[in-house]
């Protein structure tokens, strides 16, 4: 893969990666399906998995159990698992009962989970043959995003991976930029109106908003990446012709900057008409963000690998709100897609690729930090020992990304030190 | 394949995890790939538990599928081992671990560690968690008490003149239904009565504490859903009797003593109601007449959805309009009470079908569980939870236990409160055009927003992309004449389900095509209220 990326300035090392294997704590793939579904408004998400993979989606899903969801799980049982022929006649009549309760869906996802993988089921076979009969309706699109291959935020892009070669084809003579990673419709629209004002355009995003209405993609397509864990779908889009702008992720001012920046230089708009459009939101950001400075200088933050936006989020809280990183840790550290990121980590921090569960916790424990970003399960475990601490999955179901979110991502790290100080019981 | 949009039960190796969880000294280890280490998070968030439930995951990938699980599984029990020194090891494995046969039972025992290790079957394609819950506690007392059966034909030594009987307390456990304080409440209960317990388990129960368990005179079977065959072979094996009655609610407190007495051999036939067992009066207090017939659809575990129904019935003067569990294991102890009531049995955990039920019923309150909130929100119902699955909000701060004279306090504020007052009821059909003081607005007790009214609306509009669930069940076929229809509005919305129900039956039974205001009053005659 080529990436388009400024040339690197010399002698600055990136930070050494140390690896661990070892017990993890982390969601798996099907975790993606909670913001996906509410993403994607005509899609329908079928896991074909085990009770355990429908405890888990409703667990993560938590507390948004308000309407019926659009998504569900078939369970596999006892006879699915003794005749692979009963087991694809078992998921058509699933699918069918699916469909006839949802008749406003037009595409549908079939989700592979650690069983369905185990015991082989194709799914992508059950997609075409689906495909097929419900030709006139539904698309019936397969993706795995099972803990044996993927961790949390990877399921999205599996999902989106899955998508790249139903992208329509942008005819030769045409460009577009593609924004690459679910954001809120919130945020897409501040984006949308930022590379309007630069006169960057057409712009798509995938994920788009119905899956029916798929963005093209040709080799007049600059793909820029909004979330740092799609490097399957980047990568499929590249085959596809599009060329990847190699950038720090849209975090924060600087980030934000630097991003806008990589999609202009490919549309031959300077950096200093970037900086000119930009002005008053940075303004904005700024004032914000100098509030949570205050409360966020100086303090030790530790990130347990979690949603691999530790790296992004790291140098944000770094640079901008100058926190002092004791470790960064990420579930899978993708060297091509963070290069940039890496590039504006301080020297010397620890960077950890992996989890090894119980060291970690050691480490943890004895460094102390201020604030740990880790998920729900070691939470309040960590509160109970005397750490504040911040739960990683908020940083996935909020708008973060961008100028006029910047000062709420910082106020998400804010937050549990803020109430920390207060509370006197 | 079975389609599951809520499920109410977890698989079988969250059981086994519950009874871990409950206990001191006793850890699990899971063969499972990464993504079942969410479970942690119910433990440290519904429970509020302050340390990590004593669980360690093999947490195994694609990559070692091909290579060697087995090494992986040896590994880890080794580490957990050295790190936890726990007293006794239970060795599970996950629906994905089933499928690849690493028998990680097998290779633990091989270990020669110095400690108990049990593995324990969950077939997780058949089984659920209620299940494994039952099943681990059963392997864990049997395991540890099995070589310390006494020989056939022996006799228990009787007690010794002077002792107190004394009991074990068996089902109480990490993630169920208000235990916590049910424990405190019927150890209270018993030492009024004359009785010690010996042990509670497994909450708060140490492997040493299971050892103890055949001190007992006999075992109590708090929560049949955990512990019926644990006392099934405590009573075969060491010859402890069991006693049965679950003491929800005051007839069963009551029904409760009179069988510890039998079974402990003490007279409890004089024993007073506490004074602070408030229950009874409230519910025959005046204010509470408001309260008869109303119309009540219950669901939930079979121990707790049956204990609500007779409460329902004996003690509040509710009508029970529908009656059901999703635990098919006990299935046939809610087909009995629900013949009692007449109503129709609803064994089932498919969710849609729960909430089509009780659309159909038109209840005027539910009592349920977490599930049945949210489907009694959609309707504009009022509800109550009475059992699990649990949410964060079934572990107040407060105490606030289900079971015995407290318990029947707490179920009667608990259920009465989410209920319109009596005379507020009156005033609304009194002054039913008053524009602030109508159908939509909530309870004056309950605040702004707070529940029923016509929440469901506003709930819709909030998710306009969502379809509305299950419709209301009503028969389309009947034409209402307009006048009619602007009648039946005038009707109180908490009756004018039934008002428009039994106008419809009465019209169908005679043939009456359209239904007028003539059809409307004579069908008020005929069925009265
Ligand atoms: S890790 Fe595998 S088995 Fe577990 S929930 Fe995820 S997909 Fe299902």
């Amino acid at each position: 893969m080529s990436l388009v990326s400024e040339p690197k300035q010399g002698g600055c090392a990136l930070p050494e990666i140390t690896r661990e294997r070892g017990q993890r704590q982390v969601f798996c793939g099907l975790a993606g399906i909670v913001w996906l579904h509410r993403k994607i408004q005509d899609a329908f998400f079928l896991v074909v998995g085990s009770r355990t993979c429908a405890h888990l989606l409703q667990s993560a899903a938590g507390v948004m159990i308000f309407a019926e969801p659009r998504f569900a799980t078939a369970i596999l049982q006892e006879r699915d698992l003794a005749g692979m022929a009963d087991c694809n006649q078992e998921l058509d009549r699933v699918v069918a009962d699916v469909l006839e309760r949802r008749p406003d869906i037009k595409t549908l996802f079939l989700v592979g989970s650690c069983p369905s993988e185990v015991i082989k089921l194709d799914l992508g076979k059950a997609a075409e043959r689906l495909s097929e009969r419900y030709s006139d309706r539904v698309q019936v699109i397969d993706y795995s995003a099972s803990g044996l291959e993927t961790t949390f935020t990877q399921g999205e892009d599996a999902c989106l991976g899955a998508l790249v070669p139903r992208l329509p084809a942008l005819p030769s003579i045409e460009r577009s930029l593609l924004v690459l990673g679910t954001l809120p419709d919130v945020v897409e629209d501040q984006f949308r109106r930022l590379f309007e004002a630069l006169e960057i355009g057409p712009v798509h995003f995938l994920p788009p908003r119905q899956a029916s209405e798929l963005p093209p993609v040709g080799p007049g397509t600059s793909v820029l990446l909004a979330q740092p864990f799609l490097g399957e779908t980047a990568r499929a889009l590249h085959k596809r012709g599009a060329a990847l702008l190699s950038a720090p992720y849209p975090f924060g001012v600087e980030g934000t900057l630097a991003w806008l920046k990589a999609a202009a230089a490919a549309w031959g708009v300077t950096p200093e008409r970037v900086d000119e459009v930009a002005a008053p939101a940075v303004a904005r950001a700024r004032r914000g963000l100098e509030h949570y400075r205050e409360q966020l200088a100086g303090k030790r933050i530790y990130f347990m690998p979690d949603s691999q936006l530790e790296i992004p989020l790291a140098r944000f809280l770094q640079r901008e709100l100058g926190m002092e990183l004791v470790e960064v840790a990420s579930p899978f550290i993708d060297r091509q897609l963070m290069e940039p990121e890496l590039a504006l980590l301080p020297e010397g921090v620890r960077v950890t690729e992996g989890q090894d569960l119980e060291t970690q916790l050691d480490r943890v424990r004895a460094a102390r930090p201020d604030l740990t970003v880790c998920g729900l399960g070691l939470a309040n475990p960590l509160e109970a020992e005397g750490l504040r601490t911040k739960w990683s999955i908020e940083l996935v179901f909020s708008p973060v990304h961008g100028f006029d979110q910047a000062a709420d991502l910082a106020e998400l790290f804010a937050r549990p030190l803020t109430r920390g100080a207060l509370l006197q019981v | 394949m079975q389609l599951t949009l809520w499920s109410y039960e977890g698989p079988p190796h969250i059981g086994a995890m519950r009874v871990a969880a409950s206990m001191k000294g006793v850890h699990l280890v899971l063969h499972a790939p990464q993504g079942d280490t969410y479970s942690d998070l119910l433990f440290t968030m519904i429970e509020r538990r302050d340390s990590r439930p004593p669980v360690t995951y093999t947490t195994f990938q694609a990559r070692e599928l091909g290579a060697d699980t087995a090494e992986l599984v040896k590994d880890t029990i080794q580490a957990c081992y050295d790190r936890f020194s726990p007293e006794v090891l239970l060795i599970g494995e996950s629906c994905t671990a089933e499928l690849i046969q690493d028998q990680p039972g097998a290779l633990a025992q091989g270990m020669g560690l110095p400690i108990p290790v049990l593995p324990l079957e969950l077939p997780a394609y058949t089984r659920k968690e209620s299940w494994g819950a039952n099943e681990t506690f059963y392997q864990l007392v049997r395991g540890l008490l099995h070589e310390r059966r006494p020989a056939p034909g022996e006799s228990r030594p009787p007690r010794p003149e002077g002792q107190r009987p004394r009991a074990n307390l068996l089902g109480p456990i990490s993630l169920g239904f208000r235990c916590r304080d049910d424990v405190t409440e019927i150890t209270r209960l018993l030492d009024m009565i004359g009785v010690d317990v010996n042990v509670v388990a497994p909450l708060g129960a140490a492997p040493a504490d299971l050892l103890r368990l055949p001190e007992a005179d006999f075992n109590i079977c708090l929560y049949p859903e955990t512990a019926d065959q644990t006392c099934l072979w405590l009573e075969r094996m060491f010859g402890q009797p069991t006693v049965k009655t679950v003491p929800l609610g005051i007839g069963a407190t009551r029904d409760f003593i009179a069988e510890v007495g039998r079974v402990a051999g003490i007279d409890t036939g004089s024993i007073p109601m506490p004074d602070w067992s408030r229950m009874p009066w409230y519910s025959r207090s005046v204010d509470s007449t408001y309260l008869t017939g109303k119309r009540v659809f219950i669901f939930g575990d079979a121990t707790h959805a049956v204990a609500a129904a007779r409460v329902a019935s004996e003690e509040l003067g509710f009508t029970v309009v529908g009656l059901g569990t999703y635990a098919r294991e006990f299935a046939r102890e809610v087909r009995a009470a629900a013949k009692q009531y007449g109503v129709e049995p609803l064994i089932t955990d498919d969710y849609l079908e729960v909430e089509a039920r009780v659309a159909e019923a038109h209840p005027e309150l539910v009592l349920g569980t977490q599930m049945e909130r949210h489907i009694a929100k959609r309707l504009g119902v009022p509800c109550a939870v009475i059992s699990a699955p649990v949410h964060v909000q079934d572990f107040p701060a407060r105490y606030a236990p289900q079971m015995g004279f407290e318990g029947a306090n707490v179920l009667f504020d608990t259920w009465v409160h989410p209920l319109m007052m009596g005379l507020e009821e009156h005033l609304i059909t009194m002054f039913r055009e008053d524009f602030e003081f109508n159908d939509a607005s909530t309870p004056s007790h309950l605040g702004h927003g707070a529940s029923p009214g016509r929440a469901p609306e506003a709930a819709a509009s909030a998710q306009p992309e969502e379809t509305p669930a299950a419709a209301a069940g009503d028969p389309a076929a009947m034409a209402w004449a307009p006048e009619a229809e602007q009648e039946l509005k005038k009707i109180p919305f908490f009756v004018r389900g039934k008002a428009k129900r039994n106008t419809e039956r009465y019209a169908t039974e005679r043939g009456i095509q359209t239904i007028t205001v003539e059809t409307l009053y004579d069908a008020k005659a005929h069925f009265g209220r």
